[in-house]
């Protein structure tokens, strides 16, 4: 479970993070969706103790993230937006390193290790140099390695940045099966799609504040079901509509060419900040 | 931290190579003709060399601090560990330690080498030697902690390290410089840590002042450490 009351991040003049208040329930995969800039990163660093908070307070478990830190560090597994492996060693020994700072015994560490790099389907790379490997291979072992002391909560920043669409399904799989396993997972991306294939609620943040909190289909719910992209005036425009009865009569009276399909998230995102045009 | 090891053979290389140079060229172009105290100029440059090389061995985590820092992103995997900061620093400390006694003992063999015989099985003289390395590699993580980035380090390097390995009574005896030098130098913990370390080498018992200032310096330098590495989040 993470609890996040009124965090506030100030770097000099710019306001990084500005009163934002969430709740995590423990099991859930909670999406953090928004632009480059918009405090994404700044929310994991400071939960996970790598940025010192201006203001606020937030817990993990139950455990304060400054007052109790090293338990509240006890309870999270993390991957950051950059590949932050020791690049000179194996598989194997960034794996066991982490395990022995988080003070897991020998025996134990030998069994994770082989459990989490079968996990990712690394098992027959464990001796290479992380150096080799592409970065599809790196993500899924900073993803093992985050789970190598079997965290309750997982921090992901962007996981699947920069990933084709084969590895980005593929991370998409394990991420659902980790939150299947009992885990909460606190997500970041700027792909609509990640969020609404994966979470169970979305957070919109914009220039440190959250917009709009809910889940995909409650999202969607409010922004109709159906939806109509056609040009008109030059511009692409979507409407959107309750039924799909409401959506034919529209298509009754238009001429021109159209797409009709159902409404997604991305919808859902455009309508909520006014970039396009509502029905 | 203790990553050291698979390092080390190139490590050992490359601390050979300079005091090799010091000993090749000092050594043979001074030779017998110049006299401290009764010792020849080699059994009075190896101690030296001992107290430098253990700083400068010691300081040289400072860049693998950094370069796991700014270029690799290790330094968040410490960070985000519930690992406390005196376990942080404490293991760093060491890392730089053990890598001063390697170039120590690297050193006095050479000096073997060379036909140079001191007493450098007196405890006096490796608790120097590890109070001196103690003071440097604390320091080093302070200031490893507070730069920007790794274009300061070397700077730093420059600044700090260089002038006192060449004025910390490495190479020459420091009563022979002018009143208002010897007074800066005096200062210097290196200073402290070489006479330690030369008179341990020498089989003359060094006293207990130089012991006690390295020492204060070293705890001082350490809890520095401790309260940068809390500012290095930022
Ligand atoms: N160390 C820092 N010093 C000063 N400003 C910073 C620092 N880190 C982040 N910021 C600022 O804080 C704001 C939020 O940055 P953050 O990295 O959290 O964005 P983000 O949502 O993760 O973006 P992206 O999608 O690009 O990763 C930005 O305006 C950024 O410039
Ligand atoms: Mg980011």
């Amino acid at each position: 479970m993470i609890r996040v009351e009124g965090l506030k991040k100030t770097y000099r003049h710019v306001h990084a993070l500005d009163e934002v208040s969430f709740c995590v329930k423990p099991g859930e995969l909670f999406a953090y969706l928004g632009p480059n800039g918009a405090g994404k990163t700044t929310t994991i660093r400071i939960l996970t103790g790598l940025t010192r908070l201006s203001g606020g307070n937030a817990w993990l478990n139950g455990f304060h993230i400054e007052r109790d830190s090293l338990r509240a560090k006890r309870q999270f597994g993390l991957v950051m937006q950059s590949i932050n492996l020791d690049q000179e060693l194996t598989l194997l020994e960034n794996m066991d390193i982490h395990g022995r700072l988080y003070g897991m015994k020998k025996a134990l560490r030998r069994i994770r290790i082989r459990e989490l790099l079968g996990y990712v389907d690394l098992m027959s790379r464990k001796d290479t140099i992380v150096k080799r490997l592409s970065g599809g291979m790196k993500r899924r072992l900073m993803v093992a390695r985050a789970l190598m002391h079997s965290p309750k909560i997982l921090f992901l920043d962007e996981p699947t940045v920069g990933l084709d669409p084969g590895i980005r399904r593929r991370i998409w799989g394990l991420i659902k099966q980790i939150q299947h396993s009992g885990t909460t997972i606190f997500l970041t991306t700027h792909y609509i799609e990640e969020a609404e294939f994966l979470a169970d609620r979305v957070a919109f943040i914009d220039k440190g504040k959250i917009a709009a909190l809910d889940t995909p289909a409650a999202f969607m719910a409010r922004t109709g079901k159906w939806a109509i992209d056609l040009m008109q005036d030059g511009q692409m425009k979507s409407v959107y509509f309750k039924d799909r009865k409401e959506a034919d009569t529209f298509v009754a009276n238009h001429r021109g060419s159209y797409t009709l399909r159902r409404v997604n998230l991305e919808d859902a995102f455009l309508s909520l900040t006014g970039k396009k045009v509502k029905n | 931290m203790l990553l050291l090891k698979r390092r080390i053979k190139r490590l050992i290389l490359s601390m050979s190579v300079s005091p090799l140079l010091y000993l090749i060229a000092f050594g043979y172009a001074m030779g017998k003709s110049v006299r401290f105290g009764g010792h020849t100029y080699l059994e009075f440059l190896i101690p030296g060399l001992v107290a430098m090389s253990s700083m400068t061995q010691s300081f040289a985590i400072a860049t693998d601090i950094n370069v796991a820092r700014f270029y690799w992103h290790i330094f968040e995997e410490f960070q985000a560990a519930p690992i406390g900061n005196v376990a942080y620093v404490a293991g760093e400390v060491l890392a730089g330690m053990s890598r001063a006694l390697i170039s120590v003992t690297v050193i006095l063999t050479l000096g073997m080498l060379f036909g140079v015989r001191l007493h450098c099985l007196n405890p006096l003289f490796w608790l120097a030697v590890a109070l001196n390395s103690f003071v440097f590699a604390s320091l080093a993580v302070a200031l490893a902690m507070l730069v920007k980035s790794h274009a300061d380090q070397s700077l730093l390097t420059s600044f700090v390290i260089t002038p006192m390995a060449f004025l910390g009574g490495t190479f020459f005896p420091v009563d022979r410089l002018p009143h208002w030098a010897g007074q800066i130098i005096w200062i210097l913990p290196l200073t402290h840590a070489s006479k330690a370390i030369r008179q341990a080498a020498f089989g003359n018992l060094p006293g207990l002042s130089p012991y006690l200032f390295v020492g204060l310096t070293g705890i001082i330098f350490f809890t520095m450490a401790l309260k940068c590495v809390d500012q290095a989040r930022d």
